[in-house]
């Protein structure tokens, strides 16, 4: 068993080395598969993480009125707190609302004019509620819209509630991002099954080139898993020499796009590359190898039947 | 200890006759040689011996073995009971001539130190231990077949079959493959041999067996090539 699986392993590496031009041909056809389905992986990171960063920009926020007591906001913070739905709630106070409002009008002196001109300061305070998923938030804000309509018209709490307002906004980009990542991935499957095939076929078409050598092993009275077996291992080779240079080409590209990810995307790739590089490896170079591998077993068993 | 039973082969449903009601036996340490025109059926019945193909009447039998009942798991075992070389050589491109007549033996799940010590026993036998690291296209046709022939013999199979073994050598390498030939049969192998050459069959004066469009027209003892 040992000595068998000792002449596999040498007659695969050996015939790997002697039909050089055969195996650099396999391995650049799926250097470039792997690749494709390497970016598939790079992509479809980039629109989850683009997914996630505006559904973390989702919120509901309620303005209070100017003149609202404190013990009341809370109280609402408190109650909002206690919802299963909600993940956070911020307040921020009538100072420093003002506070932010004063800088993000820096320099605007027609604005900062106006507000030296009402005294007092005319912004309430606000809560920004945040969900845990963004489907909740259809009943946060109803729970707020019903606090509301309790609440006495003479001094009221809640001056408004925003999310209605940017809640058309929200779902277009949600669906928008919803058929962008339908459409990758029918987009991954195509490719990812082109790849298959033509991983497959330049395999098939190696081993076709030897298929007499097969039929003359087979006369020579090699059983079947002894001839299988060194195009096996070759195929596996193929997949992990493959793998490894697809991550290799792919480093350079990840490092010169990564900064520009950052700024577009706030999402940088080449470091999700570098720190999820393990899972990417394992990716990659597995299915290179399974790839390689089942091509190879497939290709050389139709030339071992009679 | 081989036995042709009535066995027939058509192609296409039975337009084409390849073979046709075909009954002779093979003693141990026999030299048979079977010839005949092109398409007279001989390569074909070399093709039945070592289940490549299959008859569409009749039985072939190894011993007690009716060799087209043997589950395809089991060829690989039966087939090194026999040695086949033939025209074309046969050999393994990428393997060097020692590497090619070792994997016989490592197909056949032979020792590492059966295989040092018997390979190069082999190559002696056939005059060709100064190639043994030279690869096929590395050597004439009738070192090629030498190579072939030790590669047929290393395993020391009951019987060698040779399929037109010298119709792409010169006259000088049929000679010596013939020669070779009739060594191994001297050891004790049995050889079935198919063959054009009138020369080789009439200088070796050893069984004739003559065929014509699928069937057996002769089968002479000890005969000539007459057709």
């Amino acid at each position: 068993m040992w000595v068998a699986f000792k002449r596999i392993v040498k007659a695969g590496a050996v015939g790997f080395w002697r039909n050089t031009f055969v195996s650099l041909a396999s391995i650049f056809v799926m250097t470039v598969a792997l690749f494709v389905v390497g970016s598939i992986i790079m992509i479809d990171q980039l629109l989850g993480a683009s997914l996630q960063q505006i559904e973390s920009k989702v919120d509901i926020n309620v303005y209070f009125a100017v003149n609202a007591s404190e013990a009341d906001m809370q109280a609402l913070k408190t109650s909002l707190e206690g919802l299963p739905e909600v993940s956070e709630v911020n307040y921020t106070s009538r100072e420093d609302a003002l506070v932010a409002f004063r800088e993000r009008h820096q320099g605007d002196e027609l604005t900062i004019q106006a507000l030296e001109e009402l005294g007092d300061n005319p912004l309430g305070a606000s809560l920004a509620v945040r969900a845990r998923s963004t489907d909740q938030y259809e009943n946060i804000a109803r729970f707020l819209e019903e606090q509301r309509s309790g609440e006495s018209p003479q001094s009221p709490v809640i001056d408004r509630i925003n999310f209605v307002k940017n809640k058309d906004a929200i779902d277009k980009l949600a669906s928008i991002i919803d058929v962008v990542e339908r459409a990758s991935v029918v987009a991954m499957i195509i490719l990812i099954g082109a790849a298959i095939a033509i991983t497959f076929n330049t395999i098939r078409l190696a081993i076709y080139t030897t298929r007499e050598e097969i039929a003359v092993m087979r006369l020579v009275g090699a059983s079947n898993t002894f001839i299988r077996g060194p195009f096996m291992l070759q195929g596996i080779m193929y997949g992990a020499i493959a793998g490894i240079a697809a991550l290799i080409i792919m480093y350079p590209i990840l490092f010169w796009i990564g900064p520009g990810t950052q700024t577009f995307f706030e999402f940088n790739i080449f470091g999700y590359f570098i720190s999820n590089f393990a899972y990417v490896f394992l990716v990659i170079v597995g299915s290179g190898i399974v790839v390689g591998l089942i091509s190879s077993a497939l290709a050389v068993s139709r030339y071992l039947r009679v | 200890m081989i036995y042709f039973d009535k066995v027939c082969k058509w192609y296409n449903g039975g337009d084409s006759v390849a073979l046709e009601d075909i009954t002779f036996q093979v003693a141990p340490h026999e030299f048979v040689s079977i010839v005949g025109h092109s398409g007279a059926g001989k390569s074909t019945i070399l093709k039945m011996l070592i289940a490549e193909d299959r008859p569409s009447e009749g039985s072939v039998f190894y011993e007690s073995t009716d060799i087209h009942k043997i589950p395809r798991g089991q060829l690989p075992k039966f087939r090194r009971k026999i040695g086949t070389v033939f025209q074309d050589f046969k050999l393994l491109p990428h393997k060097t001539a020692f590497e090619n007549i070792a994997f016989a033996m490592e197909a056949n799940g032979r020792s590492d130190e059966e295989i040092m010590e018997n390979v190069p026993q082999a190559l002696a036998l056939v005059d060709l231990e100064d190639k043994a690291f030279n690869f096929p296209h590395e050597l004439s046709g009738g070192e090629k077949q030498r190579v072939a022939i030790a590669r047929a013999i290393v395993n020391q199979p009951d019987i060698i079959i040779a399929d037109e073994p010298t119709g792409n050598l010169d006259p000088i390498a049929t000679y010596e493959v013939v020669q070779i030939l009739k060594k191994i049969n001297d050891l004790g192998t049995t050889v079935i041999m198919t063959t054009h050459n009138k020369g080789i069959i009439d200088e070796l004066g050893r069984r004739v067996i003559t065929m014509d469009s699928g069937r057996v027209v002769r089968d002479d003892e000890s005969g000539k090539y007459v057709l």
